[in-house]
């Protein structure tokens, strides 16, 4: 076991873009990396633009071991799953860190299943353990009811993916420059059952909730499919995205993507606005990691407020349209006055 | 065509009480039902069915009680079970299970179409759909969100991901894992509840599925729990009760500073 040494972190590219999971996980080895000296590794399948690798070549990492061919561009579960996996055994990392994302938590099974080694799904934490260097790794189960931590002793590498959106992609640079290695994997291993025959982009609006740092979400409390326009109009006011409860999207008020949640998306914002949402355990499960809740329900008795930052236990129909008014009215008088700044009261 | 979908029995999440002194699940007066995720699976199936002609056969790993779980499966419209029960299998993870049930897909053969669920609501890990795959060695696509056509050779579906739909052409035999766009589950019928409650449902265990023993349970899952918190859900924040339309006025002022100070507006 003592011949696998190193992080693995499973970097992400959109046609040529560095994703900004990739940033994430390289935050979270470099924090684990601090408690041990570990080389780190970035693995990005696919071609990256120029610029993009001169922003990675001072993160602080070892290596980046890129797979710079026209065939990975976009994921394809076998070619990845075969590479990684070839890549495994012939360098042998201690640890690898995926994003869960959908790629991430396809190609993290299928390398953990070949490699007969554990993997955690959706970690929230991940550390060291003191006396014996194992890996443990933290996450929320049944529900968000409780958290669990995870080891895997006796096989490696000790893999682990975590949720977009729940560490900072903040990084500081170094004076280190990264070493990229071009991987040239084995003919072979590109076959493919797989087509990719077609890519339909889905509306931005509910595209990258994950990505947004302000969310405004909604739930059964809005009554109708038209009073949701009150929340897609303060995401908007908001420059975020607009959410809502499955209840909201069962009944065609918001989209699917939009559903945040246990069976919809995990989103860590600067701010959760939410009104007419009960906090079920479901729903709390998705917005746990948000910085700061503020929660407008009637019921003061909500579930909702027992999270929420600052709550309001009021009518939404009545809060809304006037804080809707108030930030319209401060956005006029900043334009009137041509104000660059902060300053908006 | 022949299609299998491995279905799990969960606890009702909305049910689930934690013992706060003990930090683990308070199991008396659980509802145990099909994952919630697994019906989009099952409904997937019975379309195909309907165009196709598919017969179906459902499979689970637990205890006897699965069993129900696979019966409700059948009421819907689902043609065989198998259950998977052993105490060999207690305790097993991701790893372990998706070999177990790899084992018995192997068993049944000639599928064209192995349909899972996007993930358990209780495990959570979306893990065990890819690791079927990967002990069968065959092809896998998962958050399936619609199924354009499902031939006995190839199956041409969209894929949901971070950004948008891909369309797919998947050579079979092959795992998909769908998600909840894929289909609206049906409910059971009366003369599908009458055929499940006839049906009697095999129960298989390691050498019926010829598994090697160091593959399964705890001592065949790589990773071990050790140890369980119940997080602190409060955050102890501020709660305010407007009752008079000047305090509603203040709370909106309130929530607007808030903005200002995440330097949101
Ligand atoms: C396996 C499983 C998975 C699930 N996954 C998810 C998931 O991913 N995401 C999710 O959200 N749910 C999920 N659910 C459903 C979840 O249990 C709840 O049913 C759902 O979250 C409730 O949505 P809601 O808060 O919009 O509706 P409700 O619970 O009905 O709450 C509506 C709230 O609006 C308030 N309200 C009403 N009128 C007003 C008004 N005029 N002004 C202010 N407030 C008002 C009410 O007081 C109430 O609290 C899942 C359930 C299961 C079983
Ligand atoms: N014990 C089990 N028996 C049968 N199918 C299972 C079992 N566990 C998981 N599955 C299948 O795998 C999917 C993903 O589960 P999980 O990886 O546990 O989140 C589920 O939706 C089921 O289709």
């Amino acid at each position: 076991m003592n011949e696998y040494k190193g992080i693995w972190i499973i970097g992400e590219q959109k046609e040529g873009i560095i994703q900004s999971i990739t940033y994430e996980l390289l935050a979270r080895a470099l924090e684990l990396k601090g408690s041990r000296a570990h080389e780190i590794s970035i693995v990005i399948f696919g071609n990256i633009h120029d610029a993009e690798l001169k922003k990675i070549r001072n993160v602080n990492a070892d290596y980046l071991l890129q797979i710079n061919d026209r065939r990975v561009d976009y994921f394809l579960p076998e070619p990845y799953a075969n590479i990684l996996y070839d890549l495994v055994q012939k360098r042998r990392p201690e640890i690898i860190i995926g994003g869960a994302t959908s790629s991430g938590r396809t190609i993290m099974p299928l390398v953990a299943t070949r490699c007969r080694t554990g993997l955690t799904a959706d970690c929230t934490k991940l550390e060291f353990e003191e006396k014996t260097g194992h890996l443990l790794q933290s996450r929320p189960a049944i529900g968000g009811n409780i958290m669990a931590t995870i080891k895997c002793a006796d096989n490696r590498p000790q893999m682990a993916t975590v949720r977009p959106k729940s560490f900072s992609s903040k990084l500081k640079t170094s004076e280190k420059i990264l070493e990229i290695i071009t991987m040239v994997p084995e003919e072979k291993l590109f076959s493919s059952s797989v087509k990719r025959i077609k890519f339909t982009p889905i509306s931005e609006n509910s595209s990258n909730i994950q990505e947004s740092d302000v969310i405004a979400a909604g739930g059964r409390g809005l009554k109708k499919k038209e009073n949701f326009k009150l929340i897609n109009r303060l995401a908007a006011l908001l420059g975020g995205c607009a959410g809502a409860t499955r209840d909201a999207v069962d009944r065609g008020w918001a989209a699917y993507p939009q559903q945040i949640g246990l069976s919809g998306k995990t989103v860590s914002p600067k701010l959760y606005f939410c009104a007419g949402v009960s906090g079920s355990v479901q729903h709390l499960a998705g917005i746990k990691t948000a910085a700061n809740i503020i929660a407008v329900n009637n019921d003061c008795e909500a579930q909702i407020f027992k999270i929420a930052d600052l709550g309001i236990a009021a009518d939404l129909f009545e809060l809304l349209p006037l804080l809707i008014e108030k930030i319209e009215k401060s956005r006029k008088s900043v334009n009137d006055k041509n104000f660059s700044g902060a300053e908006h009261e | 065509m022949k299609i299998i979908i491995p279905i799990k029995q969960v606890p009702e999440t909305g049910d689930v009480k934690m013992d706060s002194a003990t930090g683990t699940m308070k199991r008396d007066g659980v509802r145990s039902i099909v994952n919630p995720l697994d019906l989009y699976a099952i409904e997937t199936g019975l379309k195909i069915k309907e165009s196709t002609g598919a017969h179906i056969t459902v499979i689970t790993m637990g205890p006897p009680k699965a069993a129900e779980a696979l019966k409700e499966a059948v009421a819907m419209g689902c043609d065989d079970a198998m259950l998977l029960s052993d105490k060999s299998f207690a305790g097993s993870d991701t790893c372990a299970t998706s070999y177990v049930l790899a084992m018995a897909i192997k068993k049944i053969a000639d599928y064209n179409l192995v349909i899972c669920g996007e993930r358990a609501t209780d495990g959570d890990t979306g893990q065990v759909g890819p690791g079927i795959s990967a002990w069968l060695n065959l092809p896998v696509c998962t958050y399936i969100s619609k199924i354009i056509s499902a031939g006995e050779k190839i199956l041409t579906a969209e894929r949901l991901v971070e950004d948008g739909y891909e369309t797919l052409e998947i050579k079979g035999p092959c795992v998909i894992t769908v998600v909840k766009e894929a289909a609206s589950p049906r409910l059971p019928t009366l003369s599908g509840k009458i055929r499940a409650k006839k049906l009697t449902i095999p129960i298989l265990g390691p050498s019926d599925i010829n598994a090697h023993p160091e593959h399964l349970g705890l001592a065949g899952s790589p990773t071990k729990v050790v140890k369980i918190e119940t997080p602190k859900i409060t955050r102890n924040g501020e709660l305010i009760i407007p009752k008079s339309p000047e305090e509603m006025e203040a709370a909106a002022d309130k929530i607007i500073k808030y903005f200002h100070k995440l330097d949101i507006i």
